[in-house]
Parts: C-alpha cells; sequence; structure tokens
C-alpha cells in the first residue's frame, strides 16, 4: 500500500480565512486522488473528514464565533466541506471499479494446486461394516446386544448346548485363558475362560437377561487359533442374529436372511439354505450365497451358519421350548468384507496398514 | 472326511450310469453332505506304468538333486531308427524314493494332472524331460508326501495280478477313470463315514431305491456256547455310560494271510484314502469303509482267553502299531488278553482307537479272530484326543457307530476271508451284547410346521421318519412315539426330528417370510456416542486401525512399564498363538504402537492413528467361574458367579501421531505432531460422551514423558486416561519417530460420567458484546488451569466466554515467572454493559487470580 505522507495539519485553520480553507480543501483533493486504492482512501477518509480533521476542527470552532461571523464560516466551510465529501465519494467510486475490474482478476489463484492441510483420516472397514449391519438391524426392530471378549466357557459352550466333550471345546482352535501373567501358575491355572470362539454367547447372556420376545444382533470380535494367512485370522467379527418370539419358525430366519442378503449385496443377491450341524441350533443351515464373481465360475458360497433355536439352549435361560421359539444365526465380518469389496487377502485387513483403511475414507 | 467312490456307491443303492461326482455333490448337499473336494477326476491320459531303466543324479547349483531317469513305457517309447517303440523315455524327478527297477505311473505329454496341470515335454535342468514320473498328491489320490507312486510299495505287482507291464494303462490300474466325491460330514451324521450311509442319504435325496447292506437279513449266526470269551469290566465308565456295549467275535481258520487282496479291492481303498496292507487288514478296513463298522483282525494263535475290556490301571504303558510307546490314562479304555491265565494282564490295544503289536495278524498267521465291537463315543474321543491318534477307527467311534451293525460286519468279514483268502468258518461265535433299547420320542405332528413354518401333512410326516429309518407307533390323536433307528444316536428329541421332516422335504420348501419384530429402542445412548468418537477422530486425520489383543512382556518392557505396574498382569493364554504374544493386552497403546511402527517401517512416518477396542484387567484372586450343566438354567448365585469370574474389559480408545500433523506445502512449511494434538484429541473424546473431566500434569508414570503427560480424570478423581508425548527411552526402544505423542482414555469410564437425559438449553443474548483483555503474571510453577478458573470464577455471570490466548516468559517477568494473556467476552442477559460493568468484571477477575493463584497484573 502507498500512502502518501500526511501533509501538515498542525496549524489550526481559521473558519473565517477563506484562503486556508481553499488551501485545506486543495490539500484534501489532492489526498483522495493520490490515494491509489481502497485502503489508502479509508485512511485518507479518515485524515481528511475525521474528528481530527482541520476542516472538522474549523467547523467545530464556528461555535465560538460571534453570531454575525457564524453564519460567513458556515457559508465557507459547508461548500467547502461538500467538495471534500463528494471527492470522497467519486474516488470510491472509481476505486471499487478498478478494483472489480483489474485487481480481483490480478489476485486470481491457481485454484488446481493441492489445499490438503492436513492428511484425511479413515475408518477401518470392518468396523464400518459393523456398524451398517447394526444399522439393518436397527431398522428392522432389533437392538443391538454386546458381551465380553473373554467369556466363561459356560457362556461360550455349555449353555448353547456344546457338551464338554464337544470337539470344539478342545484345544484346537479355542484360545483358554489361565491366570494373570506374574502370577505362579498363571499358565496352568484353569479359571474356565476362553477367548469367545464366536458371538453366539451374547445369545445365553441375552436371553438370560432380557425379557421375551428378543430381536437382537452382535456384531463383535471373536477368536480361533487359526494362523493367519490369506484367508484365516485369529481375531476375527462375526454378527450374531437371535430372535425368540412365539410363533417363529425357520421361514422367518430365511425371510430375515435373504432382506439381511440384500441390504449387504444389493437386490439382486440369491441365498439358499441347506442343511448342516451346529449344537445350539436345531435344525440347522447353512447359508449360502450365489456369488457370481467365485473364483473359477459362479456358484454357492457359504456365508454363515443358522437354524432354530435348540430348545437346550432355551431351557438353559429358563425358556420353555414349548412355547417359545427362535431362529439364531452367524455371519463372518470379514468374509462379507471380502466378498462385498473384491479383498483377496486377509492381512491387508488385520495388519493396520493405514492405506487400507484410508482407501475406503469414511465410508464402505 | 470320507470319499466316496460312485462305483461302490451303486453297490448300496441305485444310480444313474452316467452319475458324476459334480452331480452327486448336488444332490447329496441338499441333504446336508457338503463336498469338499473332487478326486481323480482331473486326470485324463495318457497316464502308464513305466519301469525305471536308469537313473543318474545330478546336483543342482541350487542345491537340489535331481534325477535323471530313463523309463521304459512299452508301445509308448520313443521310436528307434526303426521305426520301433525302443527307446525309454528320458524323465527329469525331483523325488528320491525310487530306484532302477522300480514301476512307476509315468504321466505322458498330453496328459492333464489335477489342477488342471497340463504335461508337455519341457526343457528343465538341461535335459529335455519327456513326460512327469507321478506322486499319489498329484493324481489326486490323496496328500501322500513320501515321493512318487513306486508301483509295488502301493500293492500293485504282476504277481498279485496287476498290468503293471511298461505301457499298461495306469488310469484304469489306478482307478483314475472313476471320479471320487470326498465330502464333508457334520458331527451328527456318523453313519455317513459309511458307503452305506451316503447310500442311504443319496435315497433320501433322489428317491432312489436303496438297499441297507448293514441289516441282518438271517446270515448271522447265533453266539455259540464255543465262542470266544470276552468279558467287560469298566469300573469307571464316563458319564455313566460303559465304555464297551457290544463285542462280537468271529473266528476264520486255515486263511492265508499272505495273499493280497484282489486289485478292485485295494484300488477301492486307495480311493477311499487307504493304504492296502495285508488281505486280513485290508478286509477289515474294507468292511469299515462300506458299512462303518471299525474292526480287528487278532491272530487267534497269539490270544489267550479271556478277553478283557478295562479301563487302564495307573502307570501301565502301551506300543501301539505306530511304535510308540506311550503313558495310558485311568481313564483309556483297553483290549486286553490274559496270557498265563492272568486275567487282563497283556493290553491288546486302545479299544475303538488303535491295535499293539503282539496280536496283529502276520504274513504266517493262519486263524484269526475278527473283532467287531461298539465303543462309547465319548470314551474314544478322549483317548484318541489324549494320545493324537486320529484313528479311522476312532473318528467312526466319536461320532457314534450303529451298535447293531457289530454281527452283519463281522459276518461280511468273515466271508470275504473265507473268498479270497481260503479259510474257513469256524463255528464259535460270541456276542455280548449289552446294547441299551432306543429311547421312545413322543412327537407332535404339528411340530414340524411349528417350528418351520411349512404345512407338512401328518402322513407325509411319518413317511419321513420311517425313510429315515424310525419306527414310528401310535400316540394320542396328532402324536406318535418315534424310536430311532440304531443308527441315529443323534436323534434325541423333537427338534431333530422336526430336522430331519425338514431336509428330507427340502429345505427349498420353506417359505421366506420378514417377522415383524416389535417397536425397537435404537442404539443404546453408548452405542451412538461411540460411534460418535470414532467419527469424530476420523474427521480429526486420525486414521482407524485394528490389532491382535495379544502382547508380551518385552512390549511392556519397551514402554519402560516398573516391574509392579498392573498393567504387566495381563490375562495369560494357555495356548497362545506364540509364547512372545502369550497375554491380553491391558492397554490399547501396547498394540497400538505396533500398528505404528508397522506403518512407519512401510515408509508412513507421518502417522495419526486410532483405535478403539477393549482391554483386558485380570484381578488377582478372582475366584474360577463354576463348571455348570447346559440344558438348564443356573441358579441365580451360580449367574452371579458366572459374571463374577469374568474379568473386567473395558472399552478404550487410543491414538498415536507423529511426524507432520498439517502437511508442509506450497502454502509453507509443516507442522509437526505435538502433545497438544494428543491433548486435543483425547479432549475431543471426551467432549463427544459429554463428559467434563479434569487435566493435570503428571510427571511419573510410563510410558510417559515426565514433564509433558497430561492426567485425565473425572471431576471426581477417577481416572480417565493419560495424553502426551512419549518418553525419549520409549521412542527409540519402539523405532518411532522422535516425539511420537500418543492418548489413551476409557471410553466406559466417560460413558459412565456423562450427564443423561436430555440437555437443557441456556438463552442467546442479543446484547451487545463487551470485550476485555487481561495479562497476569504468575509463577511458572503455577498451571494455566488453576489461573484460568480463578479469572472463570473471578469473572462472574457476566462472563461469556474466555480464553487463554498468550503465554509469555521473559526477563522482564523477572526469573521463573510467565505471563499468561486473557481474553474475556462480557454480555449481560437481560441489558446492556456498561464501561462500569466491564472494568468491575475485570477487577473482580484479577482479585480471584491473584488471591488463588498469586497473580499480579501485567502492568
Amino acid at each position: 500500500m502507498s500512502t502518501p505522507a500526511p501533509e501538515d495539519r498542525s496549524s489550526s485553520l481559521s473558519p473565517l480565512d477563506a484562503a486556508a480553507v481553499e488551501g485545506a480543501v486543495a490539500a484534501a483533493l489532492r489526498e483522495i486522488a493520490a490515494a491509489e486504492d481502497l485502503d489508502a482512501l479509508k485512511v485518507v477518509r479518515t485524515a481528511v473528514t475525521g474528528d481530527r480533521s482541520p476542516l472538522a476542527l474549523a467547523n467545530r470552532a464556528i461555535g465560538a464565533l460571534a453570531p454575525a461571523d457564524k453564519a460567513v464560516a458556515g457559508k465557507l466551510l459547508g461548500p467547502a466541506r461538500g467538495r471534500v465529501s463528494k471527492a470522497l465519494a467519486t474516488r470510491q467510486t472509481e476505486l471499487e471499479a478498478d478494483r472489480d475490474a483489474r485487481v480481483l482478476v490480478e489476485e486470481s489463484v491457481d485454484v488446481t494446486l493441492p489445499v490438503a492441510r492436513r492428511a484425511p483420516g479413515a475408518r477401518h472397514p470392518l468396523e464400518t461394516l459393523q456398524e451398517r449391519v447394526a444399522d439393518f438391524f436397527v431398522s428392522m426392530g432389533w437392538d443391538i446386544a454386546e458381551g465380553p471378549e473373554v467369556e466363561a466357557e459356560w457362556f461360550n459352550f455349555d449353555a448353547l448346548n456344546f457338551g464338554p466333550d464337544h470337539p470344539a471345546r478342545q484345544m484346537q482352535d479355542t484360545f483358554f485363558v489361565g491366570g494373570a501373567a506374574g502370577d505362579e501358575d498363571a499358565a496352568s491355572v484353569d479359571p474356565h475362560l476362553v477367548l469367545r470362539t464366536h458371538t453366539s454367547p451374547v445369545q445365553a447372556r441375552t436371553l438370560l437377561e432380557r425379557d421375551l420376545p428378543v430381536y437382537v444382533a452382535c456384531p463383535g470380535k471373536v477368536f480361533r487359533t487359526d494362523e493367519l494367512d490369506a484367508t484365516h485370522t485369529p481375531v476375527f467379527h462375526q454378527v450374531e442374529g437371535l430372535a425368540v418370539d412365539k410363533g417363529l419358525t425357520m421361514a422367518h430366519l430365511l425371510g430375515t436372511l435373504d432382506h439381511f442378503a440384500r441390504a449387504m449385496f444389493g437386490p439382486e443377491a440369491r441365498t439358499r439354505l441347506r442343511p448342516s450341524f451346529f449344537p445350539f441350533t436345531e435344525p440347522s443351515a447353512e447359508m449360502d450365497l450365489w456369488f457370481p464373481q467365485k473364483k473359477g465360475g459362479a456358484g454357492w458360497i457359504e456365508w454363515g451358519g443358522c437354524g432354530m433355536v435348540n430348545p437346550n439352549v432355551l431351557r438353559a435361560a429358563g425358556i420353555d421350548p414349548d412355547e417359545y421359539s427362535g431362529f439364531a444365526f452367524g455371519m463372518g465380518i470379514e468374509r462379507t468384507l471380502m466378498l462385498r469389496h473384491g479383498i483377496t487377502d486377509m492381512h491387508d485387513m488385520v495388519e493396520g496398514d493405514v492405506r487400507f483403511s484410508q482407501h475406503f475414507g469414511m465410508g464402505l | 472326511m470320507p470319499n466316496i467312490v460312485l462305483g461302490w456307491l451303486g453297490e448300496h443303492v441305485e444310480i444313474p450310469s452316467d452319475l458324476t461326482a459334480e452331480r452327486l455333490a448336488a444332490d447329496l448337499v441338499r441333504v446336508g453332505l457338503e463336498e469338499e473336494a473332487v478326486h481323480g477326476a482331473g486326470v485324463t491320459g495318457p497316464l502308464v506304468a513305466g519301469e525305471v531303466v536308469s537313473l543318474v543324479a545330478e546336483p543342482q547349483k541350487n542345491g537340489k538333486v535331481i534325477n535323471w531317469c530313463q523309463v521304459d513305457v512299452g508301445s509308448h517309447n520313443t521310436l528307434d531308427e526303426a521305426g520301433s517303440p525302443t527307446v525309454p523315455r528320458g524323465i527329469v524327478c525331483g523325488a528320491h524314493n525310487f530306484g532302477v527297477g522300480d514301476r512307476v505311473v509315468v504321466a505322458l505329454p498330453g496328459a492333464v494332472l489335477p489342477g488342471p496341470f497340463a504335461i508337455a515335454s519341457r526343457k528343465t535342468y538341461g535335459h529335455v524331460s519327456d513326460g512327469m514320473i507321478c506322486s499319489q498328491s498329484e493324481l489326486g489320490l490323496g496328500d501322500d508326501h513320501d515321493g512318487i507312486i513306486v508301483l509295488e510299495r502301493l500293492g500293485y505287482s504282476e504277481a498279485l495280478g496287476h498290468d503293471t507291464t511298461p505301457g499298461a494303462d495306469a488310469l484304469a490300474l489306478l482307478g483314475l477313470g472313476e471320479e471320487v466325491l470326498e465330502i464333508n460330514v457334520t458331527p451328527d451324521r456318523g453313519y455317513c463315514f459309511s458307503v452305506r450311509g451316503v447310500a442311504r442319504e443319496y435315497a433320501h435325496s433322489t428317491g432312489a431305491v436303496f438297499t441297507d447292506r448293514g441289516l441282518d437279513t438271517g446270515s448271522v449266526p447265533a453266539p455259540t456256547a464255543s465262542g470266544f470269551v470276552v468279558e467287560v469290566d469298566d469300573a469307571t465308565p464316563v458319564h455313566g455310560r460303559p465304555g464297551c456295549d457290544r463285542f462280537v467275535t468271529r473266528i476264520v481258520r486255515g486263511i492265508d494271510a499272505s495273499a493280497a487282496s484282489p486289485a478292485w479291492m485295494q484300488r477301492r481303498l486307495t480311493q477311499a484314502g487307504m493304504r492296502p496292507v495285508s488281505l486280513p487288514v485290508d478286509v477289515t478296513n474294507y468292511v469299515m469303509l462300506d458299512l462303518g463298522q471299525p474292526l480287528h483282525a487278532y491272530d487267534l494263535a497269539t490270544l489267550a482267553a479271556p478277553v478283557v475290556v478295562r479301563r487302564a490301571a495307573p502307570g501301565e504303558r502301551l506300543t501301539t502299531l505306530d511304535g510308540q510307546d506311550r503313558s495310558l490314562d485311568p481313564e483309556d479304555l483297553l483290549i486286553t488278553d490274559s496270557p498265563d491265565g492272568a486275567r487282563g494282564s497283556r493290553i491288546l490295544g486302545l479299544a475303538g482307537v488303535m491295535g499293539g503289536a503282539e496280536t496283529e495278524v502276520v504274513p504266517s498267521t493262519t486263524d484269526v479272530l475278527v473283532e467287531a465291537a461298539h465303543f462309547d463315543a465319548v470314551s474314544v474321543a478322549r483317548t484318541a484326543r489324549r494320545h493324537k491318534l486320529p484313528s479311522e477307527a476312532a473318528k467312526r467311534f466319536e461320532r457314534g457307530v450303529d451298535p447293531r451293525l457289530a454281527g452283519v460286519a463281522a459276518q461280511r468279514v468273515v466271508e470275504l476271508l473265507v473268498e479270497l483268502g481260503g479259510g474257513t468258518t469256524d463255528e464259535a461265535v460270541s456276542d455280548l451284547d449289552a446294547v441299551p433299547a432306543p429311547v421312545e420320542i413322543r412327537f407332535s405332528l404339528s411340530e414340524p410346521e411349528r417350528l418351520v413354518g411349512v404345512p407338512y401333512p401328518a402322513d407325509r410326516v411319518v413317511s419321513v421318519l420311517r425313510e429315515v429309518g424310525c419306527e414310528v407307533l401310535d400316540a394320542e390323536p396328532g402324536a406318535v412315539r418315534v424310536v430311532p433307528p440304531s443308527w441315529r444316536p443323534d436323534l434325541t428329541g423333537s427338534a431333530d426330528l422336526v430336522e430331519e421332516v425338514a431336509r428330507i422335504v427340502g429345505y427349498d420348501a420353506i417359505p421366506s417370510v420378514l417377522p415383524a419384530a416389535p417397536a425397537g429402542r435404537g442404539l443404546t445412548a453408548a452405542q451412538v456416542v461411540r460411534r460418535s468418537v470414532a467419527r469424530a477422530l476420523a474427521e480429526d486425520g486420525l486414521v482407524e486401525t485394528l490389532s491382535y489383543p495379544f502382547v508380551g512382556s518385552d512390549q511392556h518392557d519397551a514402554l519402560g512399564l516398573p516391574a509392579d505396574d498392573a498393567r504387566r498382569h495381563g490375562l495369560v493364554l494357555r495356548n497362545p498363538m506364540s509364547a512372545e504374544r502369550g497375554q491380553m493386552r491391558t492397554t490399547l497403546l501396547v498394540t497400538l504402537l505396533d500398528t505404528a511402527r508397522r506403518n512407519v517401517a512401510r515408509g508412513h512416518a507421518d502417522l495419526a492413528l486410532f483405535e478403539i477396542g477393549l482391554v483386558t484387567l485380570p484381578v488377582p484372586g478372582t475366584a474360577p467361574a463354576p463348571l455348570l450343566p447346559g440344558g438348564a438354567r443356573p441358579s441365580d448365585e451360580d449367574l452371579e458367579a458366572l459374571r463374577a469370574a469374568v474379568p473386567h474389559q473395558p472399552r478404550r480408545v487410543a491414538g498415536v501421531l507423529a511426524g507432520q500433523r498439517d502437511r508442509a506445502g506450497w502454502w509453507g512449511p509443516a507442522r509437526d505432531a505435538d502433545w497438544t494434538d494428543a491433548l486435543a484429541a483425547a479432549r475431543l473424546v471426551a467432549d463427544r460422551t459429554g463428559a467434563e473431566i479434569v487435566v493435570e500434569r503428571d510427571a511419573d508414570t510410563a510410558p510417559w514423558h515426565p514433564g509433558r503427560c497430561a492426567r485425565l480424570t473425572l471431576v471426581d478423581g477417577t481416572l480417565v486416561g493419560h495424553a502426551g508425548e512419549l518418553h525419549p527411552k520409549v521412542v527409540e526402544s519402539l523405532s518411532l519417530p522422535a516425539r511420537t505423542v500418543a492418548f489413551e482414555v476409557d471410553l466406559d469410564v466417560l460413558l459412565g460420567a456423562a450427564p443423561g437425559g436430555p440437555r437443557q438449553a441456556v438463552p442467546v443474548s442479543t446484547f451487545p458484546l463487551a470485550k476485555e483483555d487481561i495479562a497476569l503474571v504468575v509463577d511458572a510453577a503455577v498451571p494455566a488451569e488453576d489461573v484460568f478458573a480463578a479469572v472463570r470464577d473471578g469473572a462472574g455471570d457476566l462472563l461469556e466466554e474466555l480464553s487463554l490466548f498468550d503465554v509469555f516468559t521473559g526477563e522482564q517477568l523477572g526469573d521463573g515467572m510467565k505471563s499468561l494473556a486473557f481474553s474475556l467476552r462480557l454480555r449481560g442477559r437481560d441489558r446492556t454493559l456498561t464501561g462500569e460493568d466491564a472494568a468491575r468484571v475485570r477487577a473482580d477477575a484479577v482479585a480471584e487470580a491473584q488471591r488463588r493463584t498469586g497473580a499480579t497484573l501485567r502492568s
């Protein structure tokens, strides 16, 4: 900004001195004309019309004059100040026009330059998918239930009709828990706890804690002693569904799963049930999904297990299986994510590489 | 899992002549038998027998030794000058389990092996390899990794009547023309570990005519007084069930045990995944695969009656057929005999699991005792697991063998030994039969509709139950009494019968009906807040990652945790994936820093990560969870004890930031992440929960920088977490970028302190704003928060907003002093403030700061 040095206004201006007034006006007009931009003009405006400006001071001095002089001074100063105001307005208009025509153009920027001063954050897609799954069930009026990851064996197995000799209870795929590190016998003591091998213990907890009818889904982390490879991971996620009410049938199970499949894989999703076995359901089924992108050609792929809640599971929660019936199902979140998004290697999902999450951003 | 040979299946049930493994798989999956794999189908010729004429071992630069072989493949040999196929083919082979003169299987150029893998002449290791010498796994015959097939070792030789002459068709020899379907059998379908059982399921699926060859059609002789004496002496049954409730013996005399079994039997055994051994063993294995009854053949001459089935005594040992000397458990059920009159003194084998060496059939054996017994599933399962012996017999017993099958199976073995081994049937038969009568199930005929939602007519329900082998008897109107067949120990209740009806009629008959749940409550407040927290952090530039919760003490060392730190006392895993990661995390930071380190190693030095997850905080001295049965609701006390035994697992949020927080760019230099970013993120989390927190300096907690760590608590003093810069030693030992900062807060603690109920509004004043700035000089050790609080409280009701906008230290203030500059925004709720109002607020604020912190107004 180039503001001219203000002219000396130290000597006070007599309101009756026509030449001096004219000089002050001329000086003001010079300053106004010299203002090169709107900011400079603002400074000049204060200098030439502000409370401390010579003309304003002279105007104020009129009050002290003899009555006869007042009229003279008024006639002298009024037009003088008017000329200054007009010049300011004119210059203001000129400078604004100039700004609009030239300056704004000159100060244009390259809007294609990068502007992200902070790298964007992201959600992990497994978490986002679990939220989306939860939203789906909430939309049907279901609640979202939760349970601990280190779980009592009774909830993980016995309550679900896995007897003490069921193969799944053996060392081969269950993480068994000991005492606290630092205790003498930490590795040998048996507190009858496991890392839950499925989200199904939440079924037992839900049935014991809630009033019937129950419609709950439970997304969460589960654990099996599988080495990490392209399709296995010792820590993964499932979503469990459980409905117990009067009059529920496998038709309702199928209806729910069909609806869920379409929510996850689009309106064209096709499903089928085929007989299978789980200790906590009877009848039991596997749900298969028609997968056009299947390696080696379109075909059925396993999506999850399901069935009607085994009467023993209802009994373990104090529910009369002759009065109530229910269905339950469990799907792998990783598997669902892999199928939906064409992920071929489990490593990407579990290693915590920021690039994997960043690719998905806040969505899916 | 069992392999189904199509031709073999056809001996039990009518199959179409053009049945393929693929078609069979589709038929079986409908009734619950899932395809595991199709074997053998992938091989197309030319696959021929060959004889190794010469073999030169050639060491390679890569350390391998390959064999350069000349193999005589008869009519497939290379033509000589005269145009006759006399020149053996040169083939490179990496296996070493064969030598000159061995007959092998050669895939010639043009053959296609499973994969598919097309065989062609190719240059390799400096030779043109004109075909391939095959292993069993390459032919889809199993996972045998012993090397390539040497036909004689597999039981194929000219002496045994097999055509193994060079050039002979090996596809036919090995039965590779036939497709084999491997199926997956669920634990409730033990009877499908037999051709008999699978044939029944095939009939259920297709309606084909099934002949049950496991039923006694009158050929099974009754026990005789001369039968070999067997006694069951089970003092400690598992779950109160005797370990053995059926034991049939038969005797065949005068067999030639050195004779080989016929080629068709060897081929089927091979296709089923078993090795041909000797005639008596092959016959017992064959009948087991066929009918599902595990069998054992003893050399009668070595046996001393009586055979006693008993539990092991403490300290007893047995060398099993696999040559391993095993220490026995008192729960192991044993087959023993009684040499020198000492009853039950010699152990013959682990019942239903594996035999011992002493009484095994050997080539010189002439008289054979055949055992067909029924052992308790749980007892066998425990022994098999205890000794890591998942034998074919154990696999079947632990899934349940038909207890009525023993006589029929033994008869079949006798017939085959007579027919193929030239023996004669001894009239001695013993049959110890204590099989309990099956338990009737009272079954309402409307139950299938109630649970499946398909209106099955009553007569259809009854006919399905009869198809699967149940006896259906009359009961009160609308109900029947159902006696399950002996091969279905899984059918114990109504729901089991419902599944039979549903699957035999077909799951595809079930309609799809969306149930109408009652109105729900939506997400809980905590669930909503957790999402909000995750989203807020991500929107603030942090990337969410996940990590395994397994940690080790070396990681605690790296964090510099003191020896007595509670965070070192994580819950121990008794069978961790690795010994180094044998505990559950007690803090999220441990695993999150590991994630950070991995990202740094992959070239991402500018990091902002967060993780939300559970930590496990075991309390020493917690009582173990009670062991309670399933199928019944535990008492309230037991439930309380169960819940109390489960360790506290609070949900935490942790974050770590390093390197550039705001990037360098054309706009200017970067701003690196520092302690303020960590604290701001922690405060953001708290803010999203609505909980009020107090921040104070924490100079003495690992892994934090003693001068740059904030301790976050609730107003009542409950610890929420920490935020700040990591200790330089920690940063160094984890190879993280210098000045890495982090935070970890307990989301559950914050949620617990969040105000419940609707937040009440504060009216918005439209009167004009007045501003006052003050600079206060205090001792540098006084926390800014204390001065801030004093100014806020002193300013009173007219204060709308207070901010601390500058911190200054300098000579003019004097040693150890600092100046804090505050900006006060003042506004009246019901009037315009005057200059006097503003001056009074200012004076009050300064006075309160002076009173509490010794602050003086900076002149």
